[in-house]
């Protein structure tokens, strides 16, 4: 069926299978940034936004996102830009296979959650997994672009 | 030092971060086929009839391959350099199955679903036989996992097929048994280090197709594209002339990419149709039908004299490589290897070690190498014998470790040329604050914290096998180009590498291309494994951007009409010492290759590896473990690290993040699990448990500087030995605080609870 939604401020006509995943769907319209890494939502490597909240994109049949805003890292070229430079000042980014949906999720927390403790950060990320960084540089990071110590 | 030494961010990190396509899956074609691959249920079985017409004609499959089709040569997996000392023991596909998983058909069809749907329609008829599932009960087993009579090695590696002996290894040096009878304190243990699957994000990937003379291009997610180039040549009986593989980024890897996976699958495919072609295992085929981290049971003896020298030594390996040996051999001698030369008080030591098949998916190279699994058991016997000898583990070590300058009993005379392993247990005594937390406290709460540790090394490169070549030219406009086959697997030696040859050449690192990891354009390298990249690659680009400086000077000398002595070099140009003429290196760079020089400048160097110089770790842990339920949390993590100089330090301090958190994994959560029938039980994230960042608790990387004459700028590795330190010293933790001693990993719970029950 076809459904119409914005992607990254643009509104589109796409036509999509029913049991098209909306992951599969930005990547096929060349949303590449949207990585998978597992068949059962437990990485957050696909997580990008609709209508402002992150989500998982693996987890969403494409026809559901009908009338929303879908955004992806190419769709914030600059509030990432701005925290991609100090996660890789920090060489958090090893094989950077993790790092757009981190990414979305670390600016979705950003707006989301006022004054984070260390604690509030890494719970609300717990879902993003890095196999490379072991973690530490990434939160290193999230504490630069916070601000905080 | 100008480039060396420094965080220098990674040159393409900011590509990778922003989700730019770089990885296989972005850059294939559209319009490639979809190769899915039918897999066996069961773990040991004769195909005995294969029907595949129903699925050939369905609309849009465009073809289907069963081991009729392929041909009849048997080849290994394992990355390595041939001669390879992995068994020959796989086809392509093979009319027996011998893992839940294993290879059966291959389809090809325009899309997934076609694929999928054709999947379904293939009918297979097995005869079922017995599997062994049971490492231990390998050896002699009624079921013998390869018949065949055309497995074949390179070498001896005391492979014995009727017995399900893979390869078998022993080395002895003085009577250890006349030893132990001398000894004051003798204590042993045997070890099960489990399983454990890689879990790089990215899942094993390959894209194929012909090129303009009809060549097979492989873009692989691979650490080892020579070693590809060389396994699709041997299995597809074609020349390596007729291959290309290239290594794009890559998302993860450990040790994992070091063997392949869907490559060879792809790569029919596109020979038998002309067609570009894409597999991409699933997480569930990750899991279940590639390779984990060899399981083990290790026996460990030691024994002491009164002072608390080590003077004798035991170990004996049994090692499961499942249904194929790759990397079989290597990974169990490295059990030996990387441990047994940490001490070198010892008057008497002897190892033995056996991998064994069994009906299970393929063990592989992780990470570690078998050095992981050997240091939990060797470390977690040191710190038994620590308390029998009623001395501090910290001092143990310090009493025993090999030095600067001294041999080890199993090293043939090769003398130690750095370390700092000292001072590297001093420092993680001071940060985790040893003197006041060991052994433990209670806190309350039913609840105990104690200090445990653990000291490990690894090598850096592989003596007298490694080798890396690397060429740098000077480009016609003055900037340079480095080749090297090294590859970066997001570990970043793409910039270490050029932070090396900047320093050499004094010039800014924006000068230089990197180009590498392409068997059409890159010298030969093995690829980044066996702790290669840094030392080995690193000391060949050191001597390749010498030889180019070289040769800069030469040619600016004869354009000043000067002798060489009379000329320098800035990284800009070269000049005369007295400073009245000078040559910019750009136009020096056009004169050359546009003008009357005639000749563009290369270095290019082949560097073997003599010997390979051991990075070494201290890890320190402190756990809190709850005496109600058992449950351990891991509060502190310290690891002291000698890698030689550290070339990039953010990068250097990532690597060792990141395997401390491996290590952490292997030591407390993860474990790859079969069921009765031999099916793998953990084949999702939802079984089987990575650390999340709630998982890790607080780790803290310390370097202690030492410097390896033999390495560039002094430098040895480090991705590997970091992984090494966590189960030991988390498990020695965990005794410390309940009097546990686990050595079946992962320490879950369940264990710390049913054990503390036990002593009561
Ligand atoms: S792909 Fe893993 S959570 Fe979406
Ligand atoms: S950087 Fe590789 S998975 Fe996170």
């Amino acid at each position: 069926m076809q459904i119409k939604l914005t992607i990254n401020d643009k509104a589109v006509k796409w036509d999509v299978a029913n049991d098209e995943l909306l992951a599969d769907t930005l990547r096929s319209h060349g949303l590449l940034s949207v990585k998978k890494a597992c068949d059962t939502s437990c990485c957050g490597l696909c997580t990008i936004w609709i209508d402002g909240k992150s989500m998982l994109s693996c987890s969403i049949l494409s026809v559901r996102v009908h009338g929303k805003k879908i955004t992806t890292i190419e769709g914030l070229p600059q509030e990432a830009e701005e925290f991609a430079r100090i996660l890789s000042a920090e060489g958090a980014e090893q094989c950077g296979f993790c790092s757009p949906g981190f990414i979305m999720s670390v600016l979705a927390m950003k707006n989301e959650l006022v004054n984070p403790t260390e604690e509030e950060i890494i719970h609300y990320l717990t879902g993003n997994l890095c196999r490379c960084t072991g973690y530490m540089g990434q939160l290193r990071a999230i504490k630069t672009y916070l601000g905080v110590a | 030092m100008k480039s060396v030494g420094q965080s220098i961010r990674k040159i393409d990190g900011m590509a990778i971060a922003m989700g730019k396509p770089v990885y296989t899956e972005d850059l294939a074609m559209a319009n490639a086929l979809v190769v899915k691959i039918l897999r066996s249920p069961h773990a040991y079985a004769k195909i005995t009839s294969i029907d595949i017409s129903k699925a050939e004609s369905l609309e849009g499959v465009e073809c289907i391959l069963t081991y009729k089709d392929v041909p009849n040569q048997r080849f290994t997996l394992a990355g390595q350099s041939y001669p390879e000392p992995s068994p020959y023991d796989r086809l392509i596909l093979d009319q027996v199955v011998r893992y839940v998983g294993d290879e059966v058909a291959i389809i090809a069809a325009v899309d997934e679903k076609t694929a999928l749907l054709a999947m379904k329609k293939i009918k297979v008829e097995y005869e079922v036989m017995e599997p062994v599932l049971d490492f231990e009960q390998a050896i002699g087993h009624s079921s013998v996992v390869h018949t065949e009579e055309d497995l074949s090695c390179n070498f001896d590696i005391g492979l014995q097929k009727d017995q399900n002996i893979t390869s078998s290894c022993h080395e002895e040096v003085g009577d250890v048994e006349e030893e132990f009878k001398q000894c004051a304190v003798v204590v042993e243990d045997v070890y099960y280090p489990q399983a454990q699957a890689h879990t790089m994000m990215e899942t094993y990937r390959s894209f194929t197709y012909l090129d303009h003379v009809g060549r097979l291009i492989v873009l692989s997610s691979t650490q080892v594209p020579f070693h590809i180039r060389r396994q699709l040549a041997r299995a597809l009986q074609i020349s390596s002339t007729k291959i290309r593989v290239i290594k794009p980024r890559i998302g993860g890897g450990f040790g994992g990419k070091q063997t392949g996976a869907g490559d060879i699958f792809a790569a029919i495919v596109t020979l038998k149709t002309g067609k570009p072609a894409m597999i991409i295992y699933d997480r569930k085929e990750t899991f279940s039908c590639t390779t984990s981290r060899h399981a083990m049971r290790i026996s460990v003896k030691l024994g002491a004299d009164q002072d608390g020298f080590i003077r004798a030594l035991d170990m004996q390996v049994l090692s499961d490589t499942g249904a194929y040996g790759e990397h079989a051999p290597t990974v169990l001698g490295c059990v030996g290897h990387y441990t047994l030369p940490l001490y070198n008080k010892t008057r008497a030591v002897r190892f033995d070690g056996k991998a064994v098949y069994t009906n299970k998916m393929p063990a592989g190279a992780f990470r570690g190498y078998g050095a992981t699994q050997g240091t939990f058991a060797l470390e977690s016997t040191v710190n038994k014998l620590a308390e029998h000898l009623k001395m501090d583990p910290t001092e143990l070590r310090l009493k025993n470790i090999s030095k600067v300058g001294e041999t080890f009993l199993t090293g043939h005379g090769v003398r130690l040329g750095s370390s700092s392993l000292d001072r590297c247990i001093a420092k993680g005594k001071e940060l985790i604050g040893w003197e006041e937390k060991f052994p433990s406290r209670d806190v309350g709460n039913n609840k105990v914290r104690a200090v445990g540790m653990a000291i490990t090394m690894q090598g850096s490169g592989i003596a007298t096998i490694g080798t890396a070549s690397a060429e740098i030219r000077l480009n016609d406009d003055g900037n340079v180009t480095l080749l090297t086959g090294a590859t970066d697997m997001g570990t970043g030696c793409d910039t270490i590498l050029s932070q090396m040859a900047a320093e050499i050449l004094e010039i800014p690192m924006e000068k230089i291309i990197v180009n590498a990891g392409d068997t059409d354009t890159s010298p030969y390298d093995p690829g980044s494994y066996a702790s290669s990249t840094t030392y080995v690659a690193g000391a060949a680009v050191v001597k390749a951007a010498e030889e180019l400086k070289g040769k800069i000077l030469e040619q600016g000398a004869a354009f000043l009409e000067v002798t060489l002595q009379d000329v320098e070099f800035n990284g800009s140009g070269v000049r005369t010492l007295s400073g009245d003429q000078e040559i910019s290196l750009a136009k020096l760079a056009e004169l050359t290759i546009l003008g009357r020089g005639n000749l563009q400048l290369v270095g290019y160097v082949t560097q073997g590896c003599e010997v390979s110089p051991p990075p070494y770790v201290a890890g320190f842990a402190e756990v809190e473990v709850d005496r109600e339920t058992g449950k351990v949390d891991l509060i502190d993590y310290v690891a002291v690290i000698d890698c030689g100089t550290v070339i990039n330090p953010n990068l250097a301090r990532i690597q060792a993040e990141g395997g401390i958190a491996q290590g952490i994994g292997m030591a407390l959560y993860e474990q790859v699990r079969y069921d009765e029938i031999g099916k793998m039980a953990t084949n999702s994230f939802m079984q089987y448990k990575i650390p999340t960042r709630k998982d890790v608790g607080k780790v803290r990387i310390e370097f202690e500087e030492s410097f390896e004459p033999t390495g560039p700028f002094g430098a040895k590795s480090i991705g590997e030995v970091v992984a090494n330190t966590p189960p030991p010293a988390i498990s020695h933790a965990i005794y410390n605080a309940v009097g546990v001693r686990e050595h079946h990993l992962p320490i879950t719970p369940e264990k710390v609870f049913l054990g503390m029950k036990k002593l009561i």
